[in-house]
């Protein structure tokens, strides 16, 4: 059976009044494919078809997408990571816009990103040359800048699903602790304070679906609780 | 910056403290309970009224009662805002959780001094 279903959503917003799941037959010759492989196939074969990717290896993050119920990225997910019984439903990210078949709308993502201010703040004179850090106190930042923003986790995050507007969710807190861990940055109590309230950070359940879908293997829960004890300790 | 008004602490970060040791006090308490009840195979009106009848017991019931409260006040908000999108209907389930909230905090002090 080299023969894969793959049943894919698909909506044009200018032609279509709802969405739908169209079905295409795949011959993968036995070949244990990566989902974005399959994808580029199905382009073939209707090339109205719309998705994003671009490095298609796993660092520039655009094929975020939901795989058999999954996040993941499709160009580093094997068939074998996902189908079941050579069937596969390719959906977009779930919660946030569709545009167009597999491609969503992530300004409300990047909007809470660009609330988390994810750059060095320091308002102490610039050295001459650079501000230093001990390896100690670079290897913090270990597991927290590793990023590429593909939205796999927040999407699979109910409390994002839910508060979009007022959650930060697990990408933005991440970069957050990215920051508030970084010796070089002291707008410390600035960024704290706009966490503090009932949404932005504390809405995380830790649930941990965050952990179980990055195609990084960062731990955004991990982050999170992090700020969550220097909240603790900064305020008692 | 988010801003709420109808939530126990007016705080994400004090409604999780409050949410996290009252739960340790239910949990006291349930165990306690439940212990009691496993140590006294045949309880008799006399004993369970005289175990109530005791200050300490009292105030570690009251404080059951005030940690119910504040949990179920912080727990049902919770679920309000990430459900309930009308605001009409949001605050009217508010309302009427609060208002429960304190007829059973008052009725607790009552059942805990009356009679």
């Amino acid at each position: 059976m080299s023969n894969l279903q793959v049943s894919v959503y698909r909506y044009n917003p200018e032609t279509d009044s709802a969405p739908y799941m169209q079905e295409f037959q795949v011959d993968t010759q036995g070949r244990d494919l990566m989902v974005l492989n399959v994808l580029t196939m199905i382009k073939d074969q209707d090339s109205s078809l719309a998705f994003r990717r671009s490095c298609r290896e796993g660092v520039c993050g655009s094929d975020g997408m939901n795989m058999n119920g999954t996040n993941g990225l499709a160009c580093i997910t094997p068939l074998s990571d996902v189908a079941k019984d050579n069937k596969l439903v390719l959906r977009p990210l779930p919660g946030l816009p569709v545009m167009r078949d597999l491609v969503v709308d992530m300004g409300l993502f990047y909007k809470q990103y660009e609330r988390m201010q994810p750059y060095l703040q320091n308002d102490t004179t610039a050295p001459a040359i650079e501000r230093l850090q001990s390896p100690e106190e670079r290897d913090k930042l270990d597991g927290l800048y590793e990023c590429i923003l593909c939205a796999c986790c927040s999407t699979s995050c109910p409390s994002f699903w839910w508060n979009p507007d007022k959650f930060v969710g697990p990408a933005g807190l991440l970069q957050a602790y990215r920051f508030l861990a970084d010796s070089r940055d002291n707008a410390t109590q600035a960024r704290l304070a706009e966490l503090e309230d009932p949404f932005s950070l504390f809405r995380c359940r830790g649930i941990m679906n965050c952990v179980a879908v990055c195609p990084k293997g960062l731990n955004p829960t991990r982050a999170i609780g992090k700020i969550r004890e220097m909240l603790l300790s900064n305020a008692t | 910056m988010v801003t709420n008004i109808t939530n126990l602490g007016r705080s994400g970060l004090s409604d999780w403290l409050i949410q996290r040791v009252s739960a340790v006090v239910l949990a006291l308490y349930a165990l306690f309970v439940v212990a009691y009840l496993l140590f006294h195979p045949n309880l008799d009106y006399a004993t369970w009224s005289g175990l109530f009848a005791q200050t300490w017991m009292r105030i570690f019931s009251l404080l059951a009662f005030i940690s119910m409260a504040a949990h179920a006040w912080v727990g049902l908000w919770t679920v309000s805002t990430d459900y309930l999108k009308h605001t009409g209907v949001r605050f009217g389930f508010q309302a009427v959780v609060i208002l429960a909230i304190f007829v059973f905090l008052v009725w607790g002090v009552q059942v805990l001094w009356g009679a």
